[in-house]
Order: structure tokens, then sequence, then C-alpha cells
């Protein structure tokens, strides 16, 4: 390539190589410096990280996983605890007085309160919201937090009960309630009957009998009322809040075969203090009871 | 000193096949795109079982990088080695065994992931079954390219040649490591892979990045080496550069997978020699960039006038762009913002639809009129429509891809000054919803801008006459 009578390229005056495919010729011009000395920099660069980061794998197998140490000690654990501490201090400054403060208590001082109801809500979000909704006003078998009607109470510690084992769950306390299906037992002009009747609790007035067959059949659970009963989470029928479905059809149906919701059992999962936070959050949503 | 041999009788017939073929699953891979991209912000739109995001997102990512890029890899290097070794492409009958042999596997991998036979390795989903015959076909195909090299009338082998070698022996190597597996039964498609836990996991990107680096850098670095200097008639810039930037990238690349599992069980010795490898692979990247660019010194004003040099010249700007933004994302501290994120869609599609698609056109424009001897393309100004609907598309998908991705990677490591968890994760999705329709009218137009190349190159081979007002814009392209 130093042949002095090597051709040149007529537009930049450059040397070419001498070889030509299909009409293409190379110059033979340098790889630019900058490009070298970059090159050049990131490979040293690199040689620096290898010494001062684990890097590369010993023979033997021993160190860090399996590889060098590198000088600063750094692993990606340690680097998770350290950024991790930053967060952990700032809920410390209030989690051992929240932690040691009953209910109550926790009400009553305005920045346990807040971080109560600001922990809960970071918590809702992001176990609760999938069947409740990011703002807890439930869906068609999910029962809505926003109002007063509460399947198995709605104090606090109520609340805290029904998060901590859940409702139908393998949770050993687990809250258990089951209304039998009626479709084989009733007839279906009985079921008829009686669906006629559960919507005069909030409807038109009803006389026929539909009234005996459920005095019969569903008051030892619902009330002869139809306000429900809360030791068994039986549901108020009389406050026109349904659960899955307001018209003949849907109530017909949940007397004939029911469908029962289940909700995870939330201890082991949270640990207490965050179900606390949580049912603090839930019970400020609108409908905590006292 | 090759002037005055005699031109051989290249078999361009098989060019024409896969040339064909590189279009039509083109604008199949965009539209698949198209759809899924609206999927993600109208989850609505997931019909059925075979049509639901998780069977069309392999298709999508099959179509465009194995169907539309691979058989235009195919086209441009059987086309292009023909040339520079003057000399017939080697075996009539194998090259066409590698045309409808790749096309086959195709089919039978886009038939797996509809009906959800998958092996769940991204960008190596097909089975088994699908995977012997790919290798069946992926040897043929380098049998075809040696014998060719090897019955070369030229005394060197020219530089696009090594890219496109380099690509066929790499992706074999990698197609048969990472899809080593063992069948359940001989008539199932179900197998199980031979590596398990972190090592699965580090071979998948051992293969996944090479897919990248080898697939989709290499080979379409030989075509930019071919297409370039002979679209612009200029020299091409370094022969040193190119012998340097192709080793470096070479050696470089093929550690360089391990960035992919920053933060996770891998070892952090294997994290950081990914990461490391990854830095040292920009200047090497950036020389096929230089090299391609710098082929125009002297004729920059071709620029002006050839849509078809503009479309090479803005994919390697894309390529430059996205070969940065790869080593930037790799390290470590970055990477635990934007990984998992839609930056890294955004990167990858800086990549895909800036640097492959827009070589690949560049290359299509280049032989069509060619192959079917006609003097230009039907018309050179659709061309330059093409170009910049697609470059306005382009730009729409990254942009709103870096701005969901740097977002929701900042929304999920966000704690209030209480130490809470300040955003759950279906608010981050909430908040991407406006981004995600960016996003799906970017891919609306650049899948516009394929329907226009459809038209111009059906046009171009049915001989259709050139409007006049082309006509002054390609005499200036070749005065």
């Amino acid at each position: 390539m130093s042949d002095k009578n090597m051709e040149k390229d007529a537009i930049t005056g450059v040397e070419t190589t001498g070889h030509e495919w299909d009409g293409i010729k190379e110059l033979n011009n340098p790889a630019p410096r900058w490009w070298l000395i970059v090159l050049l920099i990131s490979i040293i660069w690199a040689v620096g990280y290898w010494v001062v980061y684990p890097a590369w794998p010993t023979l033997s197998g021993d160190g860090e996983r399996g590889g060098t140490k590198g000088s600063y000690g750094w692993t990606q654990y340690q680097q998770l605890k350290e950024s991790q501490a930053e967060i952990v201090a700032r809920k410390a400054a209030y989690l051992d007085r929240f932690n040691n403060a009953d209910f109550d208590q926790i009400k009553a001082d305005p920045e346990l309160y807040a971080f109560a109801v600001a922990g809960g809500t970071s918590a809702f979000k992001d176990n609760c919201a999938t069947c409740h909704g990011t703002g807890g006003s439930g869906s068609a078998g999910y029962p809505n937090l926003l109002d007063d009607d509460w399947l198995w109470g709605g104090d606090v510690d109520t609340i805290h009960e029904t998060i901590r084992v859940g409702v139908r769950f393998t949770h050993d306390e687990s809250r258990i309630s089951e209304m039998p299906a009626f479709g084989g037992m009733l007839s279906e002009d009985e079921i008829g009957h009686i669906a006629d009747y559960v919507l005069s609790f909030t409807g038109e007035a009803y006389d026929g009998p539909g009234k005996a067959l459920y005095e019969d059949q569903c008051a030892a659970c619902h009330a002869d009322n139809g306000t429900g009963g809360r030791d068994f989470g039986a549901p108020n029928l009389a406050d026109a809040i349904w659960f899955y479905g307001n018209s003949k059809g849907d109530i017909m149906s949940q007397i004939r075969r029911p469908k029962h919701g289940v909700m995870p059992a939330w201890e082991h999962r949270l640990d207490e203090s965050t179900i606390r936070q949580l049912a603090i959050y839930v019970h400020s949503l609108g409908g905590g009871e006292n | 000193m090759n002037m005055l041999a005699e031109k051989p009788n290249y078999n361009d017939d098989i060019v024409k096949l896969f040339t064909i073929a590189s279009v039509f699953w083109g604008v199949v891979g965009f539209a698949v795109g198209v759809f899924i991209a609206l999927q993600m912000a109208y989850p609505a739109l997931n019909f059925g079982e075979y049509l639901t995001f998780g069977r069309l997102r392999p298709l999508h990512t099959s179509a465009v990088i194995f169907a539309f890029g691979g058989n235009v890899l195919f086209a441009t290097s059987y086309y292009s080695v023909q040339r520079t070794c003057r000399t017939r492409l080697w075996g009539d009958g194998w090259s066409k065994f590698t045309f409808w042999g790749y096309q086959l596997f195709i089919v039978i991998a886009a038939l797996g992931y509809v009906t959800g036979v998958t092996q769940g390795k991204e960008y190596a989903e097909p089975e088994w079954y699908a995977d012997l015959w790919l290798t069946l076909v992926w040897v043929a195909y380098l049998i075809v390219f040696l014998m060719t090299l090897k019955n070369r009338k030229e005394p060197h082998i020219y530089v696009a040649n090594w890219f496109f070698l380099g690509f066929i022996v790499t992706v074999a190597v990698l197609h048969l490591v990472n899809n080593i597996s063992i069948p359940t039964s001989l008539l199932g498609a179900k197998s199980y892979p031979m590596w398990g836990g972190v090592q699965a996991a580090m071979i998948q990107w051992w293969y996944g990045h090479n897919a990248v680096g080898f697939f989709l850098t290499a080979g379409f670095l030989g075509i930019m080496y071919y297409f370039v200097p002979k679209r612009a008639g200029r020299p091409v810039y370094s022969y040193r550069l190119s012998i340097l930037h192709f080793w470096s990238l070479i050696f470089m690349y093929i550690w360089a997978g391990p960035h992919h599992l920053h933060y996770t069980a891998l070892p952090d010795w294997a994290q950081t020699l990914g990461m490391t490898f990854s830095i040292m692979l920009w200047m090497p990247s950036w020389g096929g960039m230089i090299n391609g660019m710098m082929t125009l010194s002297g004729a920059w004003h071709k620029l002006r006038e050839d849509p078809v040099l503009k479309f090479m010249i803005i994919s390697l700007a894309f390529y430059g762009m996205s070969t940065f933004e790869g080593p930037l994302m790799s390290i470590k501290e970055v990477n635990a913002l934007s990984h998992y994120t839609d930056w890294t869609i955004g990167h990858v599609h800086s990549g895909a639809l800036g640097w492959v698609a827009f070589i690949s056109f560049g290359a299509i424009y280049f032989l069509v009129p060619k192959l079917w001897g006609r003097k230009e393309l039907y018309s050179l100004k659709l061309v330059n429509t093409h170009l910049w609907i697609s470059t306005i598309g382009i730009v729409l998908y990254i942009a709103s891809m870096w701005v969901s991705g740097i977002m929701e990677g900042l929304m999920w490591r966000s704690y209030d000054s209480m130490g809470f968890l300040e955003y759950s994760f279906v608010e981050t999705v909430m908040a991407k919803h406006p981004l995600y329709l960016i996003r799906a009218l970017g891919g609306v137009l650049f899948l516009a801008g394929a329907f226009i190349m459809v038209y111009n190159v059906i046009k171009t081979i049915r001989g259709d006459a050139v409007p006049a007002s082309s006509l002054k814009s390609e005499e200036a392209a070749h005065a």
C-alpha cells in the first residue's frame, strides 16, 4: 500500500488501496484519530472498572459468587440495602410510635393519623385495588368500601380483622359464611316469590306468598326486616345496595345458586403495621363506624 | 483492472424472490406491530385466544426481524456477493432451497405463535421442530455463501462479505446453543430446554443480544458496505477503519449480553463484564457509521438529490444514535432506571425502524430497478414521501417511548416523605396511555410509508412510465 504509483481519488486526492470490486474502491484514509482515542479510553476505563468491581470468574470458583471481589467490595445486595436505608429511615421516624399506639391514640394524633393514611393508601393501591378499585369503589361482586354498608362490620377493629383473616380463605380464623343453594330445595315459583318479597324492602309494597317463605327460609340470617346479620356476614337486603345485581332475575339466581366471593387473608403477606395502616385507611374512606 | 472482464451470468432470479418476500413480510410485520401497539392502548382489542397480545407480540418481532430482516439479508447478500466476487451464485438448487425453506420456517413459526406453541425464549420462541428445520436452511445458506466466495474471480474478499460471513456463522452458533432442548415426544411440539435457572437466562441473553449484534448489526453493515458506496458512486472512506471496526465489533459484541440481566440472580462479575464490554463496543459500532457517512465525502450534494441515498444515510444516523444509547443503557445505574420500562422498547425501535428498516428500504429501492431491468424506480418523489412520513413516524415512536419509559421508571421508584411508595403499578399504566396513542400513531405513519413503497415497487416491476416530474430528479441523481 506504500506503492508510490497508487491510484488517487480525483475528488479527495486520497490514495486508494488499489482494490476494486464491482466498481467499488477503498480509500486508504487512516481511522480517525479521535475514534482511536475514544476506543482506547473506553478500554482503559473498562480495565480500571474490573479492578474496583467484581468482574472476572475465578478459576477456583471462589470469591464473590465465583468471581473476583473488586477493591470497592461492592455487591448488588449491598447497594440495594444502602439505597433502601434512606427510605427505611423516613419510615422509622414514625413507625415505633405508630406500633405502640392503639387506634384511638392514632386517631387523636394528626401526625400518626396522616402516616397511617399515607401508608394505607400506598398498600391499598398495590394489594387491594385489583378487586376493590384504586379508589375503593369496588365493582360487581367486589364490595364498595366508600359506603356505610358493611358485611362484617365497619369499625376499625373489625376492618382490621377482616383484612387479617380474609373471607372464605384458607386462614384458620377466616371469616366464613355460606348461603345454601335453594335451587332444588324450593321450586322456581317459590324462588320467584321470595325475590319479589326481597325487592319489596326497598320498592313497592308486596303482599303474597313470598313473605312467609322468606321468614321461613331466609330471615334466620337476613333478619325479618331484611337488614342482614353481620355475625354471619349476611348482606343487608333493605338498603338498595346490591352485590350481584338488582333485577328479579339477579336475585333469583343468587337464591338458586349463590355466588360467594373470596378475599385473601393478609396476615403473613403484609406485616402487622401495614395491615393496621390499611384498616385505618379503609375506615377513613367514608363509611367508617365507631 | 476488472473493466474488461466479461460480466458473469449472475443469478438474479433468487434475489428477485427474496426481494419480493422482504417487501411482503415487511408490511405484515409492521401491520402486526401497529395492531399490538393499539392493544397496549386499548386492551379490549384482544380478541379470542389466538389474537391476544401475548401471542401476537412474538409474531410481530419474528415477522420484522426474521421474516422482513432475514429476507432482506438473503436478497442483499446474494446480490452483492456475486458482484463483489464476479461469479455466479453457487448452487442454483441450494439457493432455491434456502428461499422456500426459509419461507416455510417463517410460516411454521408463525402458526406456532398464534396457537400458543412456544418455548418462551424471547426472539427464539419457535419450538424444536422449527429450530431443526431452520438449522438445515441456515447450513445451506452458509454453503452457498462460502462456495461463492471460493469461486470468486477477485483476489480479495470485499468487506461487505466479511460482515455477511460473520453474521451467518455467528447466528448459526447462537441458534444452536440457545435452542438445545429435549422434546417430550417425537410427535409432540413440547420440549424442555437443556439449560436451567440463571444459566438459561445467561445463554438466552447471550443469544438475544447477539441476535441484535450479528443479525441486525453485522448483517446490515454488510448491506451498508455494498449499497452505500454503490449508490453514492464513491469509494469506501477508509479501508483501515473497516478492518479495525470489523474485528473489534465481532470481538466485543459477543460479551455484551449480560447487560440484559443487571440486578438479577446473575453473579455481579458477569454483570460487570457485560456492562464494560458494552461500553467498549461504542466505538467499534460507530466505525461503521463513520465509514458509511464519510463515504459521501466529495459527494454530499447527492444527498440532496437522491432520496434512496437519503434513506441509507439517515439509517446510519439512527444506527449511530442507537449504538450510543445502547452502551449508555448498559451502565448499571442507568439500567436501574431504564430496565423493564418502555425506554427499552424505544431503544430497540430506534435501531430497528431507523437503522435496520431504513437501510433495507434503501437497498430495496436500489435493487428493484436493477433486478427488473428498469432505468430507475417508478417514482423517486414517492421514495421521498416514504422517507419523510416514516421518519416522522420513527420520531413519534421513540420520543413517546422515551417519555413513557423514563416516566414509569421514575414513578416505580418514587417514595413519599414518610417512606411509602408513591404510585401503584396501575397508575403508571394509566399515565402511559396518551404516550401509547402517540406510539401507535408513529407506527401507523411508518406502515403508511411501507404501503407507498409497495406501490412504487409494483409500478417499477410492471415497468409503468415514470412521471415527468420524477425524471428531472432522477437525471440529477445520476449526473
